[in-house]
């Protein structure tokens, strides 16, 4: 069993699990962080972002200007934006069978995977994971595609180039395989290559193994795997939350008895408590609109952001804040709020009872509703006549390199009185605030994430007891930030393995049995034979048939009738030869009585010898040993077949045949 | 008794008597026996049973052979035992010759012979014997009445002769804690009785020459004490505790010399079997007054404060620490084992060497890393104690500074007498300890770093525990009377700015820090004369500022609460200094305390109305920045104050308000002092009409703050002189105080009534001179008057009392029976239902519910 390690990013995860036969895909997520060398899409024409200087080497040279800009001493590159795809040398992925999907943001390297590689195979994901990362592609595409650039930098991405380009241009990995945004096209192709699964559904795999979600607790729809054959279990734990948010709550207990559990998608932050940050982000909301100042909140459509609409429910009218409007703006906002009504199956028990009463299970249908929450698919339309400050606008990309946040950043990033506060925990708000610098608006991080906590993960393994555990190296040492922190990594025994962006590992961990069918009419034709009080044996001629991964014992033909005449020579040829067989011995011989035997029958001057393994029974005067050993006898004797007969009789008549 | 009673009685009995009426609620049976010990206290249980044969008949009855519940076989047995204290009626209950009745059909109900009683409860043929001892409640009884019962030689005699001592032993082990606990405690009271007589002069220090009984008891201790197993031996320290501790004979003594080795003797054992049964007996016997004069006593205590681990011994230590005579180089060993976790806190983050330790010099090594408790609570648990404990040791008395005051307050919760203190131990090493509690605070929220490997155990074990938390920030604000080196006071203030700032700390800790940083604040304060903070908590200040300014918009009301209090209590103080003042101005905070008045939590409201009187009678509530409220005309804070008064739809924050404008009026608060009859008037017409009792309560506080400014403060100073009198009287009828205080004394709430009733009194007092009160005169017609009292005593609320003239006031006042009026109200309300008959005729009437549903069945 092998493991092929495509991604690093530990929450975005994608490796293959090479099991019987089998070659399946665990996610597929794409690493968007490669953007944030980028410089901005401004929606709107930005004087200050196309006024930037271009950088020039040291000795002045300025070939790349066009290429890189220069903002408050980092660099940027001038271009559209380009993803880190998972690593696609490894190994070839048009052998992959199947893809099995866990949540929507780990699957958004779905198109480059499926479209350009040659794979055939089929992608397993439940409906709400489908739907809303095809909302999560629809809303990244769009962003990148309204803002066309001409220019697509390249010359910098020459090894020798970037060799001389300041940090982090010049530590950037891989970047040759950089690539540019899929298009709709290609996402309506992938996304037409999945296949809808329920929780606990069970879905086999060419006979071999079977696969089954499990809900996850994390994001609607969201599941972890179980990989199971009749004899071997892997499961594979990706984002999972314990806390009581809105999707169903994880299911730990189906991960029982795993022999391989497969960890990744932990929480990213595992210092901050994703109830004190909320507390956080409310308190700093209700701040700065108290004093005039707008909020801007960059995030993805859909996840977290109905949480933090939820809790802005209870809190806006308690803080005095009913007066102040919410804008929500996303190309796919409309659908995402709605669609979060509609998947009550995959919701949490609270929410799912809401739904008979009948009432929507999310409040920001109430927010909508009262007009205190607005949402628009851009700023472009109706949102210029409606904005009103000071305000809440939730809009992405998270990155601050495209999407209207780009615009709201240009816009209120110069006010003081003006606070953004980052809530997703995939990039360094510094990092992302690093081409609008400097800036006057405050930023406050406050980081939620829902994913489980190294107290969680070992609590968890404490009671699942994998016998192997497999992570992303990141999580077998502390943060390098908190070196003396040994509570924050994974603790287990056997220590976890740990794996690598492009690293091919060999699970530890050999599959012994195998299930094999017996055929009715062979099964009757066996006789068993009780050796051991409870323990029955029976021998088995049969032919072993085996036909997509299954294994049947079927009776032997009978030995062929000579038929006069024309002779079918060609059914004959393939029934293998049927020898009678000798017959199989058991027991074991007590030395002493066999001893015994011996002397009754003839043999004298016996001297037995113990061995490490069993004994030596000596026979002196007929110059003949007879090793007697735990799973075998030998006797030993010079060329004398007569008496290696006799003694060979006296043998068996203490083992039993059959 | 009185007749009613009596005549009750018998009734009574046969119900008890009666297994087919069984009683339901049994807190009346423990109600019927608290009556009979009273009524047996005030005279001779004799002459009462001699009265009352149906008792005797009662007692009896127990012994014949019947289905009686446990309850009432407990209840007999308990009842016997009291009857039985006295040594007439128990020698009355043993050797009197019964005369046997007829009852109503005519049987002979008294069956037993002479001498039988007592030996047929408490003894062999008794409940001791039959099933009914399964049950806890009837072993309960049988050793409580036993208890009652042991007062005089004869129950010595009693007792030794039916063998009831061999039974309490095995009782001591007894399933039920109760039993086992109680019996313990009646073994000691037998040794009393045995050893506390009239001969007690002649008592031998020497257990061997004792009575017979005392010895069996002392020998069978001995047994215990030398057992192997555990729990005889905690039975025999529980029983040594309960002697020293409640005991005070000479042979106390006698009891510790020949036990004292066996005591030291368990020390020996590995591990030491029921340390925390041995440190209560060391402590009970140090504490004795008449055995702490033993040296073999400090011996052994010392010895066990290092036999037991750290956990084990902290009580103890404690326990030392607090008495007054011991032992100098004990008290610095039981120093030493209560600073040890600090110790080895600090020794385990120690970044560079060169700090000074904790235990330098002091006796005793520092704890190892492998005794460090292996799991996470009991190393939690130790560390809680150890700050717990080191907290009571910090000296709160003859320390008159503002800070401590405010710290004893903040720790003890409540008003209530300290005890005393103990004495602080000296040297006190408190910049060791300020160290350990920062580090231990760093080890909590993640921000120490050690490099040690027990410093790391530590970090895993102690980070984010909420316990600990709470522990250290108490100790550091107790910690804030000693001071320390600069540098230190620095690193204070940081981690309780860090742990202010933190999203983290959860509602608990961030109030346990925001009181540790009122605490330091206030002693960093220079000293009262020259009004300012130090530079450096003016620096801390700011920053405290912005942190409250966020802390005010949580969405967690009890953040919001924990900083509007201690917004409140540091204006309270620091309110006057410029500093506070200039940052507090520079601040949003002032305007969100006002916004906060519509919090919808009410506790939130009333914080917030308490931090808005507050700031506003130090003028540091400014005018609103905020362009919302830029519009409309600001309120003042009185009308906001009166505002909520009146429309709050919750006790707490009205309750707060009428707090802050007594506060007001007796500070002469520049609004009110403009014109102060027009705003009681107002308060008290709001006050006067709310639904919650506290706050009409707080209307009459604030009346008497009124009175006490018109006519003088409360005290022995006598009448007004009359010109001012008329002038008073005239304002008070302004304000139409007498309405108020007249409705209130007839007010449905007692603590109501029982105000107005002292003010109506102060107010006489000040008024009618006492030579003159009886004095009626040609007064002005009251009969108006009196007879809208008399309505309003009867419930007719609604009928205005008109206009009122001084003269009617005072004449009224005159014709009133206050004191009695005073009398009544201090009775409890439920006077009339506790009384002893009403007891017996509730128990009747339930009987008589039952008889009649028994007669519906046919």
């Amino acid at each position: 069993m092998k493991l092929y390690c495509l991604s690093g990013h530990p929450t975005l995860p994608c490796n293959v699990l090479k099991f019987k036969s089998t070659t399946i895909m665990l996610d597929c997520g794409l690493d968007m962080t490669s953007t944030l060398n980028f410089l901005p899409l401004p929606l709107v024409q930005s004087p200050r972002l196309s006024n930037l200087p271009g950088w020039s080497l040291k000795d002045g040279n300025a070939f790349l200007d066009k290429e890189l800009k220069e903002c408050s001493g980092h660099v940027f590159v001038d271009s559209v934006p380009e993803f880190c795809l998972p690593e696609t040398e490894l190994i070839d992925l048009s052998t992959v069978d199947v893809i099995l999907i866990s949540n929507y943001h780990c699957m958004m390297a779905l198109p480059y995977i499926t479209e350009h590689t040659g794979f055939t195979g089929t992608v397993y994901a439940t409906e709400p994971t489908v739907q809303i990362g095809r909302l999560l592609m629809e809303e990244l595409v769009n962003f990148i595609e309204r803002v066309p650039k001409a220019q697509s930098a390249s010359l910098w991405k020459n090894k020798d180039i970037q060799r001389l380009l300041p940090s982090p241009l010049k530590d950037a990995v891989e970047v040759s395989t950089w690539r540019r945004c899929y298009t709709m096209q290609e996402v309506n192709s992938a996304l037409s290559k999945i296949q809808l699964v329920g929780y606990s559904q069970k879905i086999e795999l060419f006979g071999a193994v079977q696969v089954t979600p499990l809900s996850s607790g994390y994001a609607l729809g969201s599941s972890n795997w179980i990989i199971q054959s009749h004899y071997e279990k892997v499961s594979y734990v990706s984002g999972s939350s314990l806390l009581t948010t809105h999707p169903q709550p994880m299911d730990q207990a189906s991960l029982k008895n795993s022999d391989v559990l497969i960890l990744t998608g932990l929480t990213q932050i595992p210092t901050a408590n994703p109830d004190s940050m909320v507390g956080e982000f409310c308190s700093n909301l209700a701040l700065t609109v108290r004093n005039g100042g707008n909020v801007l909140v960059p995030c993805y459509p859909s996840g977290v952001i109905y949480d933090l609409l939820e809790c802005l429910y209870q809190y806006i009218d308690s803080a005095g804040l009913s007066s102040i409007p919410f804008y929500f703006i996303s190309p796919v906002a409309n659908s995402s709020l709605e669609f979060s009504q509609i998947f009550a199956e995959w919701l949490c028990h609270n929410k799912q009872t809401k739904v008979y009463l009948p009432e929507p299970p999310f409040p920001h249908a109430e927010l909508i509703q009262t007009n205190k929450l607005k949402h628009y698919p851009s700023i472009h339309g109706d949102f210029s006549n409606d904005f009103r400050q000071p305000c809440v606008v939730f809009t992405g990309h998270p990155s601050l390199r495209f999407g209207d946040v780009v615009h709201f950043m240009e816009l209120w990033g110069k006010s003081s009185l003006n606070t953004v506060i980052f809530t997703e925990p995939d990039f360094s708000y510094l990092e992302a605030l690093a081409p609008y610098q400097p800036l006057a608006m405050k930023c406050i991080y406050c980081p939620i994430d829902t994913r489980l906590n190294f107290i969680q993960v070992s609590k968890l393994l404490k009671e699942v007891q994998p016998l192997h555990v497999v992570c992303p190296e990141q999580y077998t040492q502390p943060p390098p930030a908190q070196s003396h922190r040994m509570d924050l990594m994974v603790d287990c025994q056997p220590p976890a393995m740990s794996y690598r962006r492009a690293e091919v590992l060999a699970l530890p961990f050999k599959r012994r049995y195998e299930k094999i069918e017996i055929m009715p009419e062979l099964a009757d034709s066996l006789v068993p034979m009780e050796i051991k009080p409870g323990i029955s044996l029976a021998t088995v001629s049969a032919v072993l048939h085996t036909k997509d991964n299954k294994h049947v014992l079927q009776p032997p033909p009978r030995p062929t009738q000579p038929t006069g005449g024309k002779k079918r020579k060609r059914a004959s040829d393939d029934i293998p030869d049927c020898k009678v067989l000798k017959p199989l011995l058991s027991g074991s011989i007590p030395v002493d009585q066999f001893v015994q035997t011996l002397e009754k029958h003839g043999f004298s001057d016996i001297k037995v010898e113990d061995t490490a393994k069993g004994h030596i029974v000596l026979l002196q005067e007929a110059e003949t040993l007879i090793q007697i050993e735990e799973d075998s006898t030998h006797i030993i004797c010079d060329d004398d077949e007569v008496l290696r007969v006799r003694l060979r009789d006296l043998v068996l008549k203490f083992l039993q045949k059959f | 008794m009185d007749p009613e009673c009596a005549r009750l009685l018998p009734a009574l009995c046969d119900v008890l008597a009666d297994p087919r009426q069984p009683v339901a609620d049994d807190t009346c049976l423990e109600k019927l026996l608290d009556w009979f010990k009273a009524v047996t206290e005030a005279g001779s249980s004799l002459l009462l049973l001699q009265d009352h044969p149906c008792l005797v008949e009662l007692l009896f009855h127990v012994l014949k052979p019947q289905d009686l519940s446990s309850r009432i076989l407990s209840f007999v047995l308990r009842l016997a035992g009291i009857f039985a204290a006295q040594e007439n009626c128990f020698q009355y209950l043993q050797f009197s010759p019964w005369k046997a009745e007829p009852d109503s059909l005519g049987s002979f109900i008294l069956h037993f012979q002479q001498g039988e009683l007592l030996p047929g409860l408490f003894g062999e043929p008794g409940p001791l014997g039959a099933a009914a001892w399964a049950a806890p409640s009837v072993r309960s009884g049988w050793i409580q009445g036993l208890h009652s019962l042991a007062q005089h030689p004869s129950a010595l005699r009693f007792l030794a002769d039916s063998g009831a001592v061999d039974t309490i032993f095995s009782l001591q082990g007894d399933p039920s804690l109760f039993v086992a606990s109680a019996a313990g405690q009646l073994l000691v009271r037998v040794l009393d009785l045995a050893l506390c007589g009239p001969a007690e002069g002649h008592i031998s220090l020497q257990a061997w020459d004792w009575p017979a009984c005392a010895r069996k008891i002392v020998c069978h201790l001995e047994d215990c004490l030398r057992s192997e197993a555990t729990p005889r031996v905690t039975q025999a320290l529980h029983v040594l505790t309960t002697a020293f501790g409640h005991c005070h004979g000479l042979w106390t003594q006698g009891l510790w010399v020949q036990l004292s080795p066996l005591v030291a003797r368990l020390l020996e054992k590995d591990p030491v079997p029921a340390p925390h049964a041995l440190v209560d007996l060391l402590l009970s016997v140090a504490r004795s007054s008449m055995l702490s004069s033993d040296p073999g006593l400090w011996e052994t205590a010392a010895q066990t404060l290092s036999r037991l681990s750290p956990t084990q011994a902290g009580p103890l230590a404690a326990g030392i620490l607090k008495l007054q005579d011991c032992p100098q180089a004990l008290r610095i060993q039981a120093f030493g084992v209560l600073l040890q976790p600090l110790a080895f806190v600090l020794e385990a983050t120690a970044q560079a060497p060169g700090m000074p330790g904790l235990l330098e010099g002091a006796a005793g090594d520092l704890m190892a890393v492998d005794t460090l408790p292996p799991s996470k609570s009991a190393c939690v648990g130790l560390l809680c104690s150890a700050l717990a404990h080191l907290e009571l040791l910090q000296p709160l008395v003859g320390v008159a500074r503002p800070a401590s005051a405010l710290a004893a307050g903040l720790a003890a919760g409540t008003d209530a007498p300290t005890p005393p203190q103990p004495q602080r131990p000296s040297p006190w090493p408190q910049a060791p300890l300020l160290a350990a509690v920062v580090a231990i605070l760093r080890l909590c929220n993640g921000s120490a770093a050690p490099n040690s490997e027990a410093g790391g155990r530590l970090c895993a074990m102690l980070g984010g525990c909420v316990r600990v938390q709470r522990a250290a920030l108490d100790f550091l604000g107790v910690l804030s009377q000693g001071l320390g080196p600069q540098e230190l006071v620095t690193q204070v203030f940081a981690i309780l700015l860090e742990y202010l700032v933190s999203p983290d700390s959860s509602p608990t800790v961030l109030k346990k820090a925001f009181q540790a940083t009122l605490c330091w604040l206030l002693s960093s304060a220079a000293p009262p004369g020259c009004c300012d903070l130090e530079p450096y908590a003016q620096l801390v200040l700011g920053e405290l500022l912005s942190v409250l300014r966020k802390r005010l918009c949580s969405p967690c009301w009890e953040v919001r609460d924990s900083g509007l209090e201690f917004l409140t209590q540091m204006t309270r103080h620091q309110g006057g200094q410029a500093g506070f003042r200039q940052a507090l101005l520079a601040s949003e905070v002032p305007e969100l305390t006002r916004q906060l008045l519509q919090d919808p939590e009410s506790y939130v409201r009333a914080s917030a109305v308490a931090a808005v009187g507050q700031l506003s009678s130090w003028g540091l509530l400014a005018a609103p920045s905020s362009p919302e409220h830029a519009a409309t005309p600001q309120k003042t804070p009185l009308e906001e104050l009166l505002l909520v008064l009146t429309t709050d739809s919750e006790g707490f924050p009205r309750r707060a308000v009428m707090r802050v404008f007594t506060e007001w009026l007796r500070d002469g608060y520049a609004d009110v002092a403009e014109d102060p009859e027009r705003f009681v008037a107002r308060v008290l017409q709001a006050a006067s009409g709310d639904l919650d009792w506290e706050v009409r309560v707080q209307g009459l506080e604030l009346a008497l703050a009124f009175l006490e400014q018109l006519l003088g403060p409360c005290g022995p100073s006598a009448v007004a002189p009359p010109g001012a009198l008329a002038q008073a009287l005239q304002a008070l009828c302004r304000v139409q105080l007498f309405e108020f205080a007249f409705r209130s004394l007839f007010d449905c709430d007692r603590p109501v009534a029982q105000k107005s009733c002292d003010l109506l009194l102060f107010l006489r007092a000040k008024a009618i001179p006492s030579s003159n009160s009886q004095e009626a005169g040609d007064g002005p017609d009251v009969t108006s008057v009196e007879a809208a009292l008399r309505r309003w005593q009867a419930g007719e609320q609604g009928q205005p009392l008109g206009e009122l003239a001084p003269e009617a006031v005072l004449a009224v006042l005159r014709s009133m029976d206050l004191e009695a009026l005073q009398d009544t109200l201090a009775e409890s309300s439920d006077h009339v239902e506790r009384s002893p008959q009403s007891l017996l005729q509730d128990m009747l009437a339930t009987v008589g519910v039952l008889g009649d549903n028994e007669a519906d069945c046919y």
